[in-house]
């Protein structure tokens, strides 16, 4: 895929792209609550790097992104996998879902659980994926 | 436990990375794993000599009845001390043997990986964990005897060894099965405990075969047995360790666990006594007609296999007794013997003994440790061999069935062992020194530890002869249902029948070791003859008949015409379908006029219609891919209108990135084209109308009928409470039905890597 | 609503089996697409379909406050969706590159071509 032309979208695309992410990100993490959860997270936060790989190449875009998009791949499953072992230390059945809440500075409390580290894994399981495909193809483009 | 079993695996994921910092002093360095094992499995000896068995355990998948739980007593630990030990001193053995070797790292991965599973195997107190650990053992097994992987014959024998063991293997899991339905539990405690008397259940005989099947396939027992022999193409300390020490006990190891339960019956120790009874003869006289080192131990191997499955068929305490000493004296001489094998391969160049003579002088310390290990191996006094074959023609003479038929056999193998080990012992170091295409040299201390440690312990168990009988053989004799205190081991029993038949045996292998050299070429007539009509002829017409049969079907079923593998599916889906739904309920169906109630729906619906129908009729693929856009976002809007949010947002998304891949690659296809004559289209319709019927007569019957409570009423329950998350969807994809998702995302991945290396493919053709 | 659906999915189910059938692969493509939001409908509506009713806890509370649409299928559904874009987009670049090597579109002249 060449890059676009087109000044407007080149503009929207570097503008739109961080609040993409940021808001990928929102919906990763709120997930458990509200609509959202990993794999929508992960299809937003995909769509703006192809939004970015569309208006200035796919060189640009593999730079932007800086690590290859089958490591991100690769870290999801890792991250899946690892959230199914923890139970097992605390002598739980495989899989059980574990919580900690730990205090933070002024008052708060941080929720940490084993299906937000599942869900991350999805996260990364679907952005690492698409981009994958996305970025094989439109090299392939490109080269052709 | 958990640990100790797991951290294997755990090792071999970060061996790579030892193997880096480490370089040459790896295998030192990752040998402290199973030293530190042995140390610690060693700590619960005096625990399981006072008090007997202990059961720890983890749960895994408590819903199935599947625990992850260890059973720890004389015969386990047994095991486990043997593995852990022999394994620390093969790891050692591996660094010199394999040095410098590019694919190091990947080596010591899979034998960490089967050594944990190993242990996996003799601790596994469930039946499906033993399971799954066997298995694991057979895989690594496989990868170990084809490490060598781009010599063809390295491969074959791999795959051999693969095929018969996974199929004894499925065999076994129907055993273990049964077994568990028997008597209503998987856990190997519990079948020991239970009262149900085995082998009056109408089940038992084929229980039994399915059981001895895998045992007997694992452990190399004839006419399974050949498998063993070519699984030699691996390294040296993968034969040494694998196939010698640990791995075809797994056999071995899980006929003795269940003897207790399954052994009071007729068949078991008429089956046991005779097969192993024929494959300890087999062995031994295999063994002498082989001139490679590795060949000759591993047929000697086969030899010992055999002696321990009729040991435990036979039954009685004598047996039992026997059956311990034996297996700890051969393990130690069989490892040591493996080891120098590959000592004699790595510093002389040549397998074939016949070729060596001489090397005493060149290498003095490996001479003499052969000698004592040999002469553990062709039982001679003060070794353990010695006891161990005493106490072997003990049990004999006094076993229940086929016993003239049994001492004849153990008396032969008896002969066909102690020339194997004249053999090994004689031919290469001593006589006239001869050229060989290496020039031998004495081996590194890496290579020599196990070989002298496991050597002297033959010697210093087979001289103090309480230390194996208070730790090991008394423990062992307990868990297999025997009265450890009548224990007694002794090198002198007075002049008795077990002595002269010893003393018999000791003549004929004089005579015959004399004459090895002029006996060979005879020998290896006979041993040829063996492998046309052997089993292994036999495995060989097997599988071509399976490829042969294999392609028969797929010419018939696989005609390469997509249209009418889909036509068959549909219509057999159409047909079964229907009928059992017209003739279930065929009465109580309705087929309604839709209401008119929401005109949104309608609109929508009449949306999805039209796309759909256009997709399928227009002639320009921008048309269809339009259509196709429309069907997708109509379907979201469903969604967001029927109460699914992220399913609305979902489809949304992926409709766009399914837009952009459409473009990307679909225009670059060729365009719209009718290639089909009007009476196939004809056809294809009426099959694509008989689809839809279906379709909605299946969802109109569907919603209709409601046999029981949706299950996700719990899961609303409990998704704030239990699982501290309001979006339930969500809760349920990476709570409730994480595995599920775990699964599906692996998909996605592997489609993902399918892409990729497509492309990839592509770029390097283009390149060439 | 469920049987309007009813009527609806059966046609994309037919529709989708009739491109399927066709041996032009692109046609294959298109059917495939077409089987997948049928099959995704399927399930949504033998589960039942309830309007304004997501299942969504208000916060603060334990169990929401009415009955919600059934959240089982949904979750299937939405794997299902990003499941079937993952196998969408290997089969299409199968199909590319069996075109490319093959150099035919058409499904029964690939039979003859075992390259």
């Amino acid at each position: 895929m060449n890059e676009s032309n087109t000044l407007i979208l080149r503009t929207a695309a570097l503008f739109l792209m961080p609040l993409q992410l940021l808001f990928s990100v929102f919906l990763l993490l709120r997930g458990h609550d509200e609509p959202g959860g990993g794999f929508i997270a992960g299809l937003v936060a995909s769509g703006a790097v192809v939004l970015f790989l569309f208006s200035y190449g796919v060189r640009e875009a593999r730079s932007l992104l800086r690590v290859d998009p089958r490591d991100l791949l690769a870290a999801g499953l890792l991250f899946g996998l690892a959230s199914v072992f923890p139970a097992l230390l605390v002598g739980d059945p495989l899989m059980t879902a574990q919580w900690w809440y730990l205090p933070m500075p002024g008052g708060g409390t941080l929720k940490l659980s084993t299906p937000l580290i599942f869900d991350i894994g999805v996260y990364l399981t679907v952005v690492g994926a698409i981009l994958t495909m996305v970025f094989a193809l439109s090299q392939a483009e490109s080269d052709a | 436990m958990l640990i100790a079993v797991l951290s294997g695996f755990l090792l071999a994921l970060i061996a790579p990375a030892v193997c880096a910092v480490s370089r040459e002093w790896a295998g030192w360095t990752l040998a402290l794993l199973p030293a530190a094992l042995f140390a610690w499995f060693a700590s619960y000896l005096p625990g399981v000599m006072a008090d007997g068995a202990q059961v720890i355990t983890y749960p895994w998948f408590p819903a199935l009845d599947i625990q992850l739980s260890f059973l720890i007593d004389g015969l386990s630990l047994m095991f486990a001390l043997l593995i852990s030990g022999i394994g620390t001193f093969i790891l050692i053995y591996a660094g010199g043997y394999l040095k410098g070797h590019p694919d190091i790292a990947r080596f010591y991965v899979v034998m960490l990986a089967f050594m944990a599973s190993m242990l996996g195997v003799v601790l596994s107190d469930n039946l499906i964990s033993l399971f799954v650990f066997w298995e694991l053992t057979s895989i690594t097994s496989y990868l170990l005897i084809g490490f060598d992987h781009e010599d063809m014959n390295a491969r074959r024998s791999a795959l051999q060894g693969l095929f018969v063991t996974a199929a004894g293997g499925l065999a076994l899991m129907a055993g273990l099965v049964m077994l568990g339905t028997i008597t209503g539990s998987y856990a190997l405690s519990d079948v020991l405990a239970s009262e149900t008397v085995l082998s009056e259940h109408p089940w038992f005989t084929p229980l039994l075969l399915c059981v001895l099947a895998g045992c007997f396939t694992k452990s190399a027992q004839v006419p399974f047995h050949f498998w063993l022999p070519n699984a030699m193409a691996a390294p040296t300390p993968v034969s040494a360790f694998l196939h010698s020490a640990t791995m075809v006990k797994a056999g071995v190891y899980l006929l003795a666990r269940l003897s207790p339960a399954m052994g009071d019956s007729e068949l078991w120790t008429l089956l046991l006594s005779l097969f192993g009874g024929m494959t300890m003869f087999l062995g031994a006289f295999m063994a002498i007609t082989h001139t490679g080192a590795k060949k000759l131990l591993a047929y000697s191997t086969i030899m010992a296999l055999g002696t321990l499955v009729m040991l435990i068929g036979i039954g009685t305490h004598y047996a039992m007794v026997a059956f311990a000493t034996f297996l700890i004296a051969h393990s130690l001489y069989k490892g040591a013997l493996f080891m120098i094998a590959g000592i004699l391969d790595h510093e002389t160049g040549t397998k074939d003994v016949s070729e060596m003579g001489g090397l005493a002088r060149l290498m003095p310390i490996t001479a003499i440790f052969t000698v004592v290990a040999a002469l553990s191996l062709a039982a001679v006094p003060p070794l353990l061999g010695f006891v161990g074959k005493e106490l072997m023609f003990e049990a004999v003479l006094g076993a229940p069935v086929l016993g003239g038929l049994l001492i004849v056999l153990a008396v032969g193998a008896g002969v066909g062992v102690m020339v194997a080990a004249g053999v090994i012992a004689i031919k290469p170091f001593f006589g006239e020194r001869r050229e060989t295409p290496k020039h031998p040299h004495e081996a590194p201390v890496s290579m020599l530890a196990g070989p002298v440690v496991l050597a002297s312990l033959s010697l210093l168990f087979g001289l103090a002869l309480f230390i194996p009988e208070q730790a090991l053989v008394g423990p062992v004799v307990t868990s297999l249902g025997g009265a450890a205190d009548k224990v007694h081991l002794s090198l002198w029993h007075g002049i008795n029948v077990p002595l002269m038949l010893s003393g018999l045996s000791l003549v004929i292998a004089l005579a015959i070791f004399a004459f090895w050299s002029r006996l060979q070429p005879s020998l290896a007539i006979l041993r040829e003859a063996g492998g046309r009509f052997g089993p292994e002829a036999g495995y060989f017409r097997i599988m071509e008949w399976l490829t042969r049969i294999a392609s028969w079907q797929t010419r018939v079923l696989q005609n390469g015409t997509m249209g009418n593998y889909l036509i068959t599916l549909v219509m057999t889906t159409v047909l079964i379908t229907g009928y059992t739904l017209l003739s279930q309920h065929g009465s109580t169906l309705r087929v309604p006029v839709p209401a008119l109630d929401s005109g949104f729906a309608w609109s929508i619906a009449l949306l999805m219609l039209v796309s759909a129908l256009f997709a399928s009729i227009t002639r320009s693929r921008l048309g269809a891919v339009a259509s196709m856009g429309v069907m997708g976002f109509s379907v979201a809007l469903i969604f967001i209108l029927f109460s699914a949010p992220d399913l609305g947002i979902t489809q949304i998304l992926v409709e766009t990135l399914t837009v952009i891949l459409l473009v990307l690659v679909l225009f670059r296809l060729p365009g719209f084209i009718r290639l089909s004559s009007p009476l196939e289209r004809g056809r294809d319709i009426v099959v694509a109308i008989f689809a839809g019927v279906l379709m909605t007569l299946l969802i109109l019957a569907a919603t209709d009928l409601q046999f029981f409570d949706p299950i996700s009423a719990e899961q609303v329950a409990r998704s704030a409470p239990d699982a501290h998350g309001r979006n339930i969807v969500n809760v349920i994809l990476v709570d409730f039905r994480a595995l599920d998702t775990l699964g599906e995302i692996f998909v996605l991945a592997l489609a993902a890597v399918g892409v990729y290396s497509m492309i990839n493919l592509r770029a390097e053709d283009q390149r060439s | 609503m469920e049987t309007l659906m009813a009527y609806v999915v059966g046609v994309m189910f037919a529709a989708a089996v009739y491109m399927m059938l066709r041996r032009s692969i692109v046609k294959l493509v298109i059917g495939l697409m077409l089987l997948s939001n049928a099959a995704n409908l399927l399930i949504f509506t033998v589960a039942g379909m309830k309007q304004g009713a997501p299942p969504l806890i208000p916060e603060g509370a334990e169990a929401p406050a009415t009955a919600v649409a059934d959240p089982l299928p949904q979750a299937l559904i939405l794997t299902a969706i990003v499941i079937a874009f993952g196998v969408l987009a290997f089969s299409v670049v199968l199909i590319h590159r069996a075109y490319e090597v093959v150099g035919t579109d058409d499904l029964d002249q690939m039979k003859d071509t075992d390259t």
